[in-house]
């Protein structure tokens, strides 16, 4: 089961510069899970604690997850998952 | 060094003093590695808040759809201060996330939404390294902006 995830800039450290990679998982704590295994680093820069980092944004087929269960969130193949860190400062 | 265009400097401050004393926030693109600002687009802040500004998420996202059907990518990233200097703030250098932009900051603290001079400033963030860089504003010669009379 193979979904999109679209890489925003500031994380293509961790994908060797590519803007998309594909992962796997039926939720999207499993798919940011699988995204560690071939990229470590990048799920701390995603989520903290047990919670989505707060200024990080990931869409599903482009809903927010914060609208879809947040980290448990369900995924099904074919998938389109962007990840973009929020534009915001005080 | 940031280049821009008079035209987009105003358009820029025009955006802060209307919304002051709520930050005001937007972006300008340009064509993917020249470096240069275009297309001008203001974004509403979600926050509505004179001390933070955030890009709403669903706005956020249609944005960079649109930069990337367009090839184009974040050139400058500006927002107002509306009682402090034109500084990246601690929240400001903390949650920079486009190492290759310019961020602009207005500040309207002195002539809030009236006439006057506001302060214009660019840095780099990067890795949380604020670095300020000069700004040079270059004239608008396209005929659209700069219409000329004909005799």
């Amino acid at each position: 089961m193979a979904i999109e995830v679209r890489i925003p800039t500031i994380l293509r450290t961790y994908t060797g510069g590519e803007k998309a990679v594909s992962g796997e998982g039926d939720s999207l704590s499993a798919l940011i899970d699988s995204l560690e295994a071939n990229h470590p680093g990048i799920k701390e820069r995603l989520i903290e604690g047990e919670d989505l980092r707060r200024f990080v944004n990931i869409y599903i087929n482009d809903e927010d997850v914060r609208f879809l269960g947040s980290l448990e969130a369900t995924l099904d193949d074919g998938d389109q998952v962007v990840i973009l860190p929020a534009v915001a400062g005080g | 060094m940031l280049r821009i265009d008079q035209s987009l400097v105003d358009a820029i401050v025009a955006h802060a003093k209307r919304d002051h004393p709520v930050e005001a926030c937007g972006m300008v693109a340009g064509p993917i590695g020249s470096d240069r600002p275009e297309r001008f687009i203001e974004m509403v802040n979600a926050a509505g808040s004179p001390t933070f500004y955030e890009y709403d998420s669903t706005d956020l996202l249609q944005l960079y759809k649109d930069l990337d059907d367009r090839d184009e990518e974040p050139v400058v990233i500006y927002h107002s201060h509306t009682a402090t200097e034109a500084y990246p703030s601690v929240t400001d250098i903390k949650l920079a996330s486009e190492p290759g932009a310019h961020y602009v900051l207005v500040s309207t603290e002195k002539h809030g939404n009236n006439d006057g001079a506001v302060e214009f400033r660019s840095y780099r963030i990067v890795d949380g390294q604020v670095t300020e860089e000069p700004v040079e504003i270059v004239g608008t010669d396209t005929p659209s902006d700069n219409p000329r009379s004909e005799s």
